[in-house]
């Protein structure tokens, strides 16, 4: 199987106090974790990808545990997630679709089996590519205050043989969230919806 | 605090390979950003006081941050730079004296030393401009290793009545530098030069 080999990490934590309206007394946190990776597919089409998700899996859990550390340390301040992938212009889409696993159940694990599908998105690219990562709350996809994106990217990544993978996760609302739907003190949390 | 801060934002980037090269240790560098209210904006106002009292609280604040981000104690840093970006309702003479009279005592005080002068950019711009923070070593600008830049972005800052204000701070130079010239074993740190 192939070796994951990172060239760079990116950390980035945004504190979100106003936007306009009253002071938040609890600031909303928003932390990503960028890792730029070779892609061992790089230049040709490979048949047989899927044994590359189980090689991520610990690259997954690190960065899940970075973010929670960012936000505080404790996984239950986490409220919102999402994740995302960037694939060089020498790969396919579908190399960006071996994050999905990995990615995914790293967070849901940290978090301790999170229900809501994570939001995620991707996109073939080149060095300073943005990508606007959709997010959700971890426990209700419908909790409408908790519906964002966080927007994400590296000056010199990824290169045309290169993946970037992206994971999110934010502490909490928008910082001025008032337009109704499912309120987070609302979820029945059966079914990762409502 | 004088300054209205609506957001604060961290960055760390560790690099751990280069053109398939080890580098170790990975090479660090942090930028703390904050987003604030201009009090000046739409108006030409004489006196810049103001916005040089906000300089010499970011000053503090911003290194701390950058510096907690590496989880580094301040005097083991290496380098450091310091930008602003003004919003179109403001003028880049706002960004210098954010940045020049006051900030550095501070930054100065946090990293121990710091007898080089600490480089700059600044520049106007709307929502999502790229910051390119330049960055030398803090005891003796001439170490060639530490000659670098970081490239900060927020995507919906500043807006035009705000200003953002960037720090950056390392553990280390270049990745794999090697172009010669003053290295740091050989700094005297009398001049902030050599």
């Amino acid at each position: 199987m192939p070796e994951v080999q990172i060239r760079k990490r990116l950390l980035l934590v945004e504190e979100i106090f106003h936007e306009g309206g009253p002071v938040a007394d609890k600031p909303q946190r928003r932390a990503a974790a960028l890792a730029v990776i070779w892609n061992p597919y790089a230049g040709r089409y490979v048949e047989k990808i899927e044994d590359f998700m189980d090689d991520l899996k610990p690259l997954g859990l690190e960065m899940a545990w970075s973010l929670v550390a960012v936000l505080g340390g404790d996984p239950k301040a986490v409220e919102g997630y999402g994740k995302g992938a960037i694939v060089g212009s020498a790969g396919e889409l579908e190399h960006g679709a071996l994050w999905h696993v990995p990615g995914g159940y790293a967070m849901r694990d940290v978090l301790g089996g999170a229900k809501a599908i994570v939001a995620s998105t991707k996109k073939v690219g080149g060095p300073g590519t943005r990508l606007d990562i959709p997010i959700t709350h971890i426990n209700a996809s419908y909790v409408r205050s908790h519906f964002d994106a966080m927007e994400v990217g590296i000056t010199d990544a990824p290169r045309a043989d290169e993946l970037l993978l992206a994971l999110v996760m934010t502490t909490g609302a928008r910082v001025h969230a008032r337009v109704g739907g499912l309120k987070a003190s609302e979820i029945k949390g059966e079914d990762g919806l409502r | 605090m004088k300054a209205k801060i609506r957001k604060i934002v961290t960055f760390v980037e560790e690099t751990s390979t280069e053109m398939g090269r080890k580098v170790d240790p990975p090479t660090r560098r942090a930028a703390a950003v904050a987003v604030i209210e201009n009090p000046y904006a739409g108006q030409y106002v004489e006196d810049l006081s103001e916005l040089m009292t906000i300089g010499e609280e970011l000053g503090e604040l911003l290194t701390q941050r950058a510096v907690a981000a590496l989880g580094i104690a301040g005097p083991s840093a290496e380098s450091y730079g310091k930008a602003a970006a003004v919003g179109e309702n403001g003028e880049l003479e706002h960004a210098a004296a954010i940045l020049h009279p006051k900030l550095g005592t501070p930054v100065r005080r946090v990293l121990g030393k710091g007898a080089a002068l600490i480089p700059s950019s600044k520049k106007r711009g709307g929502l999502g401009v790229v910051l390119d923070i330049p960055l030398g070593h803090k005891d003796a600008a001439f170490v060639r290793s530490h000659f670098d830049g970081m490239e900060v972005r927020i995507s919906d800052a500043p807006r035009a009545n705000e200003i953002m204000v960037a720090i950056a701070v390392t553990d280390s130079g270049r990745p794999l530098p090697r172009v010669g010239g003053l290295s740091k074993d050989q700094i005297k740190g009398e001049d902030g030069l050599r």
